[in-house]
């Protein structure tokens, strides 16, 4: 197991200590779409606390990745562990509240158009096994959107909202159920440097208050460099380096330093 | 002088053409291939449906406010539409009816075909069009957007949610509008009638209704909640499985309109024969 050091977030566990819990084990997945190949022999562990940087060109399968994780798509081989779950021989009701346990920040943010921005933090509470009363549910909802700073929102629709407020709201909604496990697809992608900082600084606290394991899907430099505490690089569909944000920076490859170049 | 063909050209020109052959067979059977894999999903689709449908969490929010929008969007064009439908009927068979002599029968025969058929169909058609393509294009853009993917992650039932909720209210509100049109219809033959003559709305509101009994009534009413079966089932088949990219979404709610409109006359072949054998 690799030692983790070198960690720049201002968040990070302070211990370096070796032993730490396994989240997420994926081991050699492939995936191809018809003729196209896209994950060709994945494989990466997600420990307990961390914030793992997922780098590559678009294009390059990250988003599909993390949908296997939470079954939206199906690898064609290899093997998906999640919280000791191995999700290919999962039964269904299973995967609903192994589901649960995972908070899915989509690219586009997902929001329910139909609905304002209260039924959309309430929809996956009101649909829960376990039932919230009115009050509970109040209750979450205000947390969440005070915790994203946009709880003046609260009676607006998704069409009203601009495209950082989408994302916090679509965050907020991903919160709302206590995630353990957080997966981010490009949180801080179309935003202005500002609101990305702010997005970023967000996730840090999250990871903060919630003590989750993270992935974080980005090829925005300044995220990375506030949010990561590991970092992948995938290429055509396999890992092409692993490591901290510092082996990243000093690295000399020419592929490596033209994600980490002068901006 | 005669041309020469090199044997080896020759060669090359059969084997090309061969190649082309091959290739078009098999896209021929990749595209009968894809119709019998749509047919069988679209089954298993209609498997859910149905035992989603008596689950226990019944979406009752979602579908009363379905219900509420596809009759109120429907209903202007469906009231104009029976409107000029019974008009039209009742102009156009007036002076035919007078030639034999049997004007008195008008009220009952134009009641006749709107009940049994014009009504029933004519609104299928148009909520096939109106409805199901709503439904196509809204559940193609909640795919496309990946907000029914946002759904299925945080552990809520979908299907529950998008598809049983608007299978059912397209079930039970077309047969309503159905009886809406052909109410329109009726008092549409009536303002026909009167167009060139002088009868009371009772009057021929009871003539109208002395030639219809229960068995030209119930077909074609049972028929129209099959109507409203294909229309939902087909608009939520075809947005929830809308591919990627916005141009799915057109692709959702074209398909959607020309493949419920013909299984709406499908149903009201099959429909009609077996009314016949009965
Ligand atoms: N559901 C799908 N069906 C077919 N092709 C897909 C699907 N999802 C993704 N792809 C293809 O897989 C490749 C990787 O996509 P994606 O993971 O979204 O890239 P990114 O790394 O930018 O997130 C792309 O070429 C995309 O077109
Ligand atoms: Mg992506």
């Amino acid at each position: 197991m690799k030692e983790l050091t070198n960690y720049t977030a201002s968040t990070a566990n302070s211990s370096t200590s070796t032993e730490r819990e396994i989240v997420i084990s994926v081991s050699n997945l492939y995936l191809s779409f018809g003729s196209q190949a896209v994950l060709q022999g994945i494989s990466f562990n997600l420990y307990q606390g961390e914030n793992l940087v997922i780098l590559g060109k678009s294009g390059s399968g990250k988003s599909v990745l993390i949908k296997c994780i939470v079954q939206l798509l199906k690898a064609q081989s290899g093997s998906i562990n999640v919280m000791g779950e191995n999700i290919d021989a999962i039964t269904n009701s299973n995967l609903d509240e192994l589901r649960k346990k995972i908070g899915f920040l989509f690219q586009s943010g997902a929001l329910y158009d139909s609905m304002n921005v209260r039924e959309n933090l309430e929809f996956p509470l009101r649909r829960n096994k376990r039932k919230y009363t009115e009050q509970e549910i109040k209750e979450h909802v205000t947390l969440v959107l005070e915790r994203v700073g946009l709880l003046s929102a609260i009676d607006k629709m998704p069409a009203q909202l601009s495209g950082g407020m989408r994302k916090r709201i679509s965050l907020a909604r991903t919160l709302i159920i206590d995630p353990q496990i957080m997966l981010y697809d490009e949180p801080t992608t179309g935003l202005d440097p500002v609101t990305s900082n702010e997005i970023s600084q967000l996730i840090n606290q999250i990871q903060d208050q919630y003590k989750t394991a993270s992935i974080i899907i980005t090829h925005d430099i300044a995220c990375v460099r506030t949010t990561a505490h590991r970092i992948l690089l995938m290429h055509e569909g396999a890992i092409y380096k692993e490591g901290s944000l510092i082996d990243f920076e000093t690295s000399d490859d020419p592929f490596i330093q033209s994600f980490f170049g002068k901006l | 002088m005669k041309k020469i063909i090199p044997i080896h050209k020759a060669v090359e020109f059969a084997a090309k053409q061969s190649m082309r052959l091959a290739n078009k067979t098999l896209e021929k059977k990749e595209i009968m291939g894809g119709i019998f894999t749509d047919l069988a999903n679209f089954t298993l689709f209609v498997t859910r449906t149905f035992r989603e449908t008596f689950s226990r969490e019944f979406e009752v929010k979602e579908f009363l406010r379905q219900c509420f929008h596809m009759g109120n969007k429907s209903l202007p064009l469906i009231a104009l539409t029976g409107f000029i439908l019974g008009l039209v009927l009742t102009i156009q068979s007036r002076p035919m009816l007078i030639d034999f002599g049997a004007i008195t029968m008008l009220p009952g025969m134009v009641a006749i075909s709107i009940i049994r058929e014009m009504g029933p169909v004519i609104t299928a058609l148009i909520c096939a069009g109106k409805i199901g393509s709503g439904i196509g294009a809204e559940l193609g853009s909640m795919r496309v957007t990946e907000q029914i993917d946002a759904m299925e992650v945080s552990a809520t039932n979908p299907f529950r949610y998008l598809i049983v909720t608007r299978v059912i209210a397209a079930t039970l509100m077309i047969p309503l509008l159905v009886l809406f049109a052909d109410a329109m219809g009726i008092f549409g033959s009536w303002i026909g009638a009167n167009l060139k003559g002088d009868v009371s709305f009772t009057l021929y509101y009871h003539q109208a209704f002395s030639k219809v009994d229960f068995g030209d009534l119930m077909p074609a009413l049972i028929k129209t909640f099959f109507f409203g079966a294909v229309i939902g089932l087909v608009g939520c088949y075809k947005g929830y499985h809308a591919g990627r990219g916005t141009e799915s979404v057109g692709i959702a709610a074209n398909a959607s309109v020309v493949i419920a409109s013909l299984l709406v006359i499908i149903v009201d072949l099959v429909a009609v024969q077996i009314t016949d054998m009965l």
